[in-house]
Order: structure tokens, then C-alpha cells, then sequence
């Protein structure tokens, strides 16, 4: 697996409409942000990842020459990925081989958008291809829908026991947003607020979806002789995992998600993890819809087959269950695409640290996060543990 | 060359919204009034047309403009004679790079007031006197076209 | 040139508009060829045997060449649906529609289309008629052109 590596710094800006900046200083105010979260200088830094959604997003080319000078990467060594909705998982994958492979010490991973800039279901639509599926599938809900309504029919699960499921998420998650000083969308909503919301892409209403949130996300990657002389609690790099589909929607089974469960699979054996539920203390996954959740939950091997339902109704995965999801609010709440999936894996590192201050789970030293992309084909996960 | 099967012709058309800031709007108001506005690091002293919120060396906040002279010396120059689909502008132009005096760094704006019909007519002006000196057009937009072009002294 | 966002902050509104011309190439090209005769096409792998809708040139599992196109009927049911009721710039399709995945009849993967005929107005009666499992049959445009759309919309058989 290569030399053992940890995160030793984090940084956030506070995710939202940010129209007060332009889009460098927004990227600077993340990149600040970790370098103070781990009292470290740009000299200190060996290598620089950066990766956004398709730079059609905010109308500028190959942002990573744009933010040359705000992620301080000039006269470094830089690398740029883009995978879409699993960016942020990509870039700490990244960074994590470049550091586990003895090239680097000390590696700054940065992922951001402003979705505010663009109008983003025209552009996510350009990852279609023309000559076939882009005139049918009307953006990001429009792809998530039909998993909703595929997973439904698959296992019977009634419309209402789905529908109540998916309530519960956004309910639980808009309200976990409150104690998150970073998430865009902090709701106090009821259940009715979300069954009886505005139909979008039936199944999914107002409430299932995430926002277009503007938002950069900055983690530092380090070897172990750097982690353990720099960072009190560092968090460390347990298991990796990414796998896609094929290129088009009708190729592949989205319900008994093969590429969401070799994911899972890959990662798992990394950590040595066999019992995901009862070894995880808290799991960060990308949920920009409620009903995908649910779906991901039986794909990790947090429940059985067609019984995510059920054991969300029963409080399962909630801030005071077995298995708390998505204690940060999650994509739901926040979602600006770069760097939504390097938040998961911020969120987790925060989690086994220590440091996720009002949404800190109490003792927590295995953390999952997880990230979702293109129209549905990609998915990334990393899990974090609290010692080597 | 390999057997040619049709072409599909698809067009993608985006609307956007950038954000200004504070920087860059107080550089388009400077134009308005006929100012060319820089500012200066406090660390290493360069100054900076346009404008930074930071210093791209030193990585420190700037804010503060300094308004800075109108002429200065062309460092290089191309001639576009190709327009593409949705230039903004109309060839032939001259695009430059202007090392404004007192000024840190290049500016890229356009070189004009005279025949650009033929590359030698104008590569022997150019020549002759690489100073130049902002021209303004008469209506503002606050915008870097406020400024027409640098022409030769 | 600058404007005000709701917030109070300056912004520049502008718009990109880039053009492009894709090349068909042969499987696009015969693919679409077979629209014009009301034909849908697929290729069949000869390693794993499964026909594949659209007819493509090579299968993405097994990364063998598929060169035996195979007719599927222009019958099939629906594996999953969604409604679509919100609109994004320059949308080429205008909302309400529904789009489906559909497994055609001698094919053995889903194929995205839409399904029309059917009075949106209602989402409960919509769920009555639009469900996994419901057969639908192609309706053409009368004027082809070569392109997805030629199929105007898959209609359910259950609609006279």
C-alpha cells in the first residue's frame, strides 16, 4: 500500500452564495484556512492537487492556471483532476499516492467551485453526449431520479415507507446543518415541509436536493515522519477505494450498485474492516439526494439489501444511532461540486481528530467518506482511523 | 485520411455571473474617469496594474489604489489578422504587452491609432517608437476597452 | 457592463456560446441510418453475447469488437422513469416530460428515451399509467432527419 500517510490540516470557507469575492480570493480563503489549521507556510509544501467540476462551470478554462497564485503552487509541482461529483475523492486519492509513494512529504489537495457563477444543470448537461442521452435527462436530479424510483420497484419497498425515508434524511441532515459553522442550508423543516415540497424530478422534491453552493475545501496530505512530528492527531489514511461504471446510463445496474459496492469492497479490505456497521463510527456519504443515501447505505454493507428504509425509520443512521451519517449536514446542505467530496474526506479527518467541534461525534476513530460522480458512474471512498 | 461519415453540428450555450469583487470594481471605476488604477505590496513594494486583492509573491492582502501613469513602453506585440467564432474583436488589432512606467508588471491591452493594413508598415512604427500613451473613447462602460488602444508617441 | 446581484454585490452577466461539429463516425452514422426505416439497431458481443442498444463498436465489458448489428424490436418495457418539472437554460427539452430507460425487446440493456402520450397534469394518474414494467412501443416522427429524436416519444401500449 505504499508508506503510511495522514492528514495533518484542514481548512473550509464558509460554503454558500459568494458573490462578495471572485473566485481566486474564494480559493485563497480555503487554502488560508488549512495552512493556519496546521500552523504550516507555503514553503513547507512539496506538491499541490487541485480539481474542480468541467471548467464550463464558471466560464473559465483550466482553472488550475488561474489559481496558480491563490493556491500558492507557483514554482511547484502541481497535478489537476477532474471527475466530477467525485472530484474532492480524486484529489485526496491523489494526493495520497503522491505521498505514499515517497515523491512528496507534504502534499496541499484544493477543490472549490462557485456554482453561483454558472447556471449548473445547463452545464452539467454538457457531460452528456449529444448525439443521444442530453436532450432527455435534465441535469443532476433528472440521472438520481430514476435510481430512486428503480430501488423502490426493485424491493417493493412502498412509495410512502420510501417517501418517509427520504423525509427523515432531509429532516435529520437540514437540522444537523445548524451545528456545522461551515454548511450552506440550515433548515429546521418538518416532514411535511419535504413529502408536500415542489416535484422537480419525480420522486425528488425541493427538499431532496442539494444547493448550488460556492466553496473551496483544503486538506494537507503528510508522510508519516512529517505527520508525527507536526501534528498532534493526525488522521490516518486507513483504506482507498474508487471504481466507475460504464459511459452510458442504461449500461449498468444503478440499484445493486457494482461500482458503489467494489468501492466499498476495495476500501474496506485496505482498512481491514469486515463488519462496516459495527467498525464505523461515523460515515460521511456523498448524499447530494435524499433517496441516493439510502441506496448507498445497502451498497456499503450498512444494512441488507431493500432494508435502508427501514433502518433509517428506525434512527439507524442518525446523530445518535448506530452508525451517524453525514453529522456535517453532508451534501445535502452544501454542495459546491469540487470540492463537496475533499469536505466527506475533511469531515472524517475531523471526526477521528477530534476537532468537529458542535457535530463531533464522541469517539470516534474510524471514519468513512465517500464520493459520487458523473451521471451516476463514478464512486470514491477513503476511510480515515485515528491511529496507524 | 480515413472514409468521412456525416458531422453533427451541436452548439453549447452557457450564462454566467461572474463576481467582481471590490478590487477589480474599483479598477473599472477608475476607468470611467480616465484613472488607470494599481496598488502596492506593503511587503516587497512591487505595484500591480490591474489591481490584487494579494500580492501573487508575497501572498499578503492589498487594497489601497494608486493611481499610475498613462504611458509607458511596449514590451511585445502580435498582429491578429483571424477572427474566431465570437471574438470580441474585429481583426486586424494589436494585442501588447505595456510596461506601464512605475509599474511592476505588464499589461495586456491593444496598440492602434494608425494603419494596421500591412504587417511591415506596422512592424517599422512599432519600431521607430515603442513608447505609448493611453487613448480614451469617449463613452464609458468601466470597462479595459474604456481605454481604445496605446498609441505610439 | 457591471451590474448588482440581490445581495448588493457587483457582477459581470455575459454569456459563451461555442460551436462544435462532431463526427459521426460509421456507428453513429448506420445507427442513426436505421432511424430513418423506423429501425433500431443494436450490436451483439460475441464474448459475453449480449446485444447492445445503441449499436456500438465495441462492447465496454469484455472490449472486443462488436461487428454483428442486430434489429430489436421497437417494443419494450420500462426498467425505471422520472418526471422532470424544472427548467435550466437552453433546455432541449421543455419541461414537463418524462424520460425512461427502457429494455426493448431482444436487447439486454436499457435504452433512454422519452415517454409521451401520456396527460402530465396529474402525477398520481401518471403513476397509475408510467411504472417498471409497462410496455411501450416507439412513435416516429414523420420526417427523419438521422438523429435521437426521430423517435418522437415511446408511447404505453395501455394508451389507444
Amino acid at each position: 500500500m505504499g508508506r503510511a500517510v495522514a492528514i495533518i490540516g484542514m481548512g473550509q470557507t464558509k460554503h454558500g452564495r459568494r458573490y462578495d469575492v471572485t473566485y481566486p480570493d474564494l480559493v485563497r480563503e480555503g487554502v488560508q484556512a488549512a495552512f493556519e489549521d496546521a500552523s504550516l507556510t507555503p514553503a513547507d509544501i512539496d506538491g499541490v492537487v487541485f480539481g474542480t467540476m468541467p471548467s464550463m462551470m464558471e466560464g473559465v478554462a483550466m482553472t488550475h492556471f488561474y489559481f496558480a497564485d491563490a493556491l500558492r503552487a507557483v514554482g511547484k509541482p502541481m497535478m489537476k483532476t477532474e471527475t466530477c461529483g467525485t472530484t474532492g475523492m480524486s484529489l485526496a486519492i491523489t494526493g495520497y499516492y503522491w505521498v505514499a509513494s515517497g515523491l512528496a512529504d507534504i502534499v496541499l489537495v484544493v477543490g472549490s467551485e462557485k456554482m453561483h457563477e454558472g447556471d449548473s444543470q445547463a452545464t452539467m448537461s454538457t457531460v452528456l453526449e449529444p448525439f443521444y442521452l442530453r436532450p432527455f435527462l435534465a441535469g443532476a436530479p433528472g440521472v438520481f431520479s430514476m435510481l430512486a424510483q428503480s430501488w423502490m420497484e426493485r424491493y417493493d419497498i412502498p412509495e410512502d415507507k420510501g417517501r418517509e425515508a427520504a423525509g427523515k434524511i432531509s429532516v435529520d441532515h437540514h437540522k444537523d446543518a445548524f451545528d456545522n459553522p461551515y454548511a450552506h442550508i440550515k433548515k429546521d423543516l418538518s416532514m411535511e415541509d419535504v413529502t408536500n415540497g415542489k416535484v422537480i424530478t419525480y420522486p425528488y422534491r425541493l427538499w431532496d436536493i442539494c444547493p448550488n453552493s460556492d466553496g473551496t475545501c483544503a486538506v494537507i496530505f503528510a508522510s508519516e515522519e512529517k505527520a508525527k512530528k507536526l501534528c498532534a492527531r493526525p488522521a490516518w489514511v486507513k483504506g482507498v477505494g474508487f471504481c466507475g461504471d460504464e459511459y452510458w446510463y442504461g449500461d449498468s445496474d444503478k440499484v445493486a450498485w457494482e461500482c458503489a459496492i467494489d468501492t466499498a469492497k476495495q476500501a474496506y479490505k485496505q482498512a481491514g474492516i469486515t463488519n462496516p456497521l459495527k467498525e464505523l463510527d461515523v460515515a460521511e456519504v456523498y448524499n447530494p439526494f435524499t433517496y441516493v443515501e439510502l441506496i448507498h447505505y445497502e451498497c456499503f454493507g450498512f444494512c441488507e439489501p431493500g432494508k435502508a428504509a427501514e433502518a433509517t425509520l428506525k434512527g439507524t443512521f442518525s446523530r445518535g444511532g448506530e452508525l451517524p451519517c453525514d453529522p456535517s449536514g453532508g451534501v445535502l446542505c452544501t454542495n459546491p461540486i469540487g470540492a463537496t467530496a475533499l469536505v466527506r474526506v475533511a469531515e472524517a479527518a475531523m471526526q477521528v481528530a477530534g476537532k468537529a467541534g458542535d457535530h463531533q461525534i464522541d469517539g470516534a476513530k474510524t471514519a468513512l467518506a465517500h464520493g459520487l460522480g458523473g451521471v451516476s458512474q463514478f464512486n470514491g471512498m477513503m476511510i480515515l482511523g485515528s491511529s496507524l | 485520411m480515413g472514409k468521412h461519415f456525416s458531422t453533427f453540428r451541436h452548439d453549447v450555450w452557457l450564462p454566467y455571473k461572474f463576481a467582481v469583487g471590490q478590487v477589480f470594481k474599483a479598477f473599472y471605476d477608475g476607468l470611467k474617469e480616465e484613472k488607470i488604477l494599481g496598488n502596492q505590496c506593503q511587503s516587497c513594494g512591487k505595484i500591480f496594474v490591474p489591481p490584487r486583492s494579494f500580492c501573487p509573491d508575497c501572498n499578503v492582502d492589498m487594497g489601497d489604489y494608486t493611481e499610475v501613469s498613462q504611458e509607458g513602453e511596449i514590451v511585445t506585440w502580435t498582429l491578429a489578422k483571424e477572427a474566431f467564432f465570437g471574438s470580441p474583436l474585429d481583426p486586424p488589432f494589436i494585442t501588447a504587452l505595456i510596461r506601464l512606467d512605475g509599474v511592476s508588471c505588464d499589461l495586456l491591452h491593444l496598440v492602434g491609432g494608425f494603419d494596421l493594413s500591412d504587417v511591415t508598415g506596422v512592424r517599422q512604427r512599432i519600431k521607430k517608437n515603442r513608447r505609448v500613451r493611453a487613448v480614451w473613447n469617449d463613452e464609458k462602460q468601466g470597462h479595459l476597452l474604456d481605454i481604445k488602444y496605446f498609441e505610439p508617441l | 457592463m457591471i451590474t448588482f446581484e440581490k445581495g448588493g454585490n457587483p457582477i459581470i452577466e455575459a454569456e459563451a456560446r461555442v460551436p462544435y461539429e462532431l463526427a459521426m463516425g460509421p456507428n453513429w452514422y448506420r445507427f442513426f441510418e436505421g432511424f430513418k426505416e423506423e429501425k433500431i439497431f443494436g450490436t451483439r458481443c460475441n464474448k459475453c453475447n449480449r446485444v447492445l442498444v445503441p449499436a456500438r463498436g465495441f462492447c465496454p465489458r469484455c472490449f472486443v469488437d462488436m461487428n454483428e448489428w442486430v434489429e430489436v424490436s421497437n417494443e419494450g418495457v420500462i426498467i425505471s422513469w422520472v418526471l422532470t418539472d424544472y427548467e435550466y437554460f437552453g433546455m432541449p427539452t421543455k419541461p414537463p416530460f418524462v424520460t425512461a430507460v427502457i429494455r426493448l425487446d431482444g436487447s439486454d440493456c436499457g435504452f433512454m428515451h422519452l415517454i409521451g402520450g401520456v396527460d402530465l397534469s396529474d402525477l398520481n394518474q401518471v403513476r397509475e399509467i408510467i411504472t417498471r414494467g409497462t410496455r411501450v412501443k416507439a412513435v416516429w416522427q414523420k420526417e427523419k432527419t438521422g438523429c435521437i429524436q426521430d423517435i418522437e416519444y415511446f408511447k404505453p401500449l395501455s394508451i389507444p
